[in-house]
């Protein structure tokens, strides 16, 4: 797979690992050529490949988009046009179902959100190891190709949603109001402490259960893929046995990509209703 | 797999795309849509309208072929009364006409057959007379016995 024979689990640890710029223990800025390496860079590394594939991403759906929006007109819809229409009315539809207020921002977030996350991770479906092994080739020795199985990726989106849903239940209900949902509920005002435990964690729980469902679903498709890939891998001889194990992995993972088809969407669909759903909740009185 | 600074480079780039989606991108998409809404519902209203138009158009269509046909069967009914009418007329004029022709000729005849009467009157009184003189030359003067002449006359 990357040159030289591994072993299963080097060969899962590969594929596991991000891209990391940091600092590396000898003073110096660099990548990080192993797992450990990578973790001892602390918080203040980045991980290139996540950054670099996702901003690829989120830069060719907003210029398909932004293309079809400038070329639109309100005639006959041809080609790429109506596809991005049909996306657009399916996101304001979403909108439209589940949020009450008026806010011209949710709309587009909606589907910033639900484009940039299909395509993050559409990547899946690339057989997995070919954009690993031409960066190998080039001379890079980690990359993750799936953005949304790196936990930073989806914790960005999830506290971008948050800081949100925080800023718009200030605007709607002042400050007090916000401080008073938090407090004063369900319990009023003497069970305050209670209140303030139950409200904090469901106001945190909403980020962290957004990034970790879709980090979650990615991640284990990715492992699942990578543990099918490893069966052909298993390839020796032209045995009955690794013949069988080629076969069935060329079937399992047409299987599972199939099937994975159908987690890429809902997962894109379900961060973008809940979002929507938050903010929903966020403009409420009372919720 | 550990939360670093990425997490703050995602968080960025999201809210720059939102941003940039949300001026660019989505509301030249909406306004299409909706003005593209719009035409089509005015499309269907106006064929709706059309609809409805050409079925007016039709039921007016077929009053006025009513109206026509029953127009044109009055003026054959009339076309046929005035036609026995005039016939009716010239058979009278004709027969007018023929009694006059007649009583005309019957008068002519009449005249005619007077006429002849007179002439032969005269013509038999003139030969009586012829005769007479002839007869009665000597003893009869023809200036003397005129009146008895013209009385003969008369009688013829």
């Amino acid at each position: 797979m990357s040159g030289e024979t591994l072993t299963s689990s080097e060969y899962i640890k590969h594929h596991l690992q991000n891209l990391t710029y940091g600092q590396l223990p000898d003073g110096s800025w660099g990548v990080a050529h192993s797992a450990e390496q990578a973790k001892e860079m602390g918080f203040w590394a980045i991980n290139l490949d996540t950054l670099a594939i996702s901003f690829v991403l989120g830069t060719l759906f907003l210029f398909i988009f932004a293309r079809a929006a400038k070329k639109a007109a309100a005639g006959v819809p041809t080609g790429v046009q109506n596809f991005v229409e049909w996306i657009v009315e399916f996101v304001d539809t979403s909108v439209r179902g589940s949020f009450t207020a008026r806010n011209d921002m949710v709309a587009p977030l909606a589907l910033t959100i639900f484009a940039w996350i299909l395509l993050m991770n559409l990547m899946d479906l690339l057989p997995i190891d070919y954009l690993p092994f031409i960066a190998h080739a080039a001379g890079v020795p980690f990359l993750k190709v799936v953005p949304t199985t790196d936990p930073n990726a989806t914790f960005g989106m999830s506290i971008g949603v948050f800081i949100l849903v925080v800023y718009y239940s200030i605007k709607m209900k002042g400050l007090g109001g916000f401080v008073g949902e938090l407090t004063l509920q369900p319990f009023g005002k003497f069970g305050l402490p209670a209140n303030l435990f139950l409200e904090g964690v469901n106001l945190i729980a909403k980020p962290i259960s957004l990034a970790l469902r879709l980090f979650g679903n990615m991640y284990a498709g990715e492992m699942i893929f990578i543990l099918i890939a490893l069966m052909g891998a298993s390839w020796v001889s032209a045995s009955f046995g690794s013949t069988l194990l080629f076969g069935s992995q060329i079937l399992l993972s047409l299987g599972w990509a199939i099937f994975h088809i159908l987690i890429v969407t809902l997962q894109a669909f379900i961060f973008m209703t809940l979002t929507i759903v938050y903010l929903d909740m966020a403009h409420q009185e009372h919720h | 797999m550990n939360i670093n600074a990425t997490l703050l480079g995602q968080t960025i780039m999201f809210v720059v795309f939102v941003w940039f989606c949300m001026r660019i991108v989505w509301p030249p998409i909406m306004q299409i849509l909706t003005a593209r809404r719009q035409s089509i519902a005015d499309g269907l209203a106006a064929g709706e309208r059309g609809k409805h138009e050409l079925e007016l158009a039709s039921k007016r269509g077929a009053e006025r072929l009513h109206e026509a046909k029953e127009k044109a069967s009055d003026i054959i009914a009339q076309a046929e009364k005035r036609a026995a009418q005039i016939v009716e007329e010239a058979k009278g004029n004709a027969k007018v006409e023929g009694d006059r022709l007649l009583a005309g000729a019957k008068a002519e005849i009449e005249q005619e057959v007077h006429r002849a009467k007179e002439g032969l009157r005269q013509q038999v009184a003139d030969l009586a007379v012829a005769g007479a003189e002839k007869i009665l030359r000597r003893e009869i003067d023809a200036k003397a016995h005129a009146e008895l002449l013209a009385s003969i006359k008369q009688e013829l």
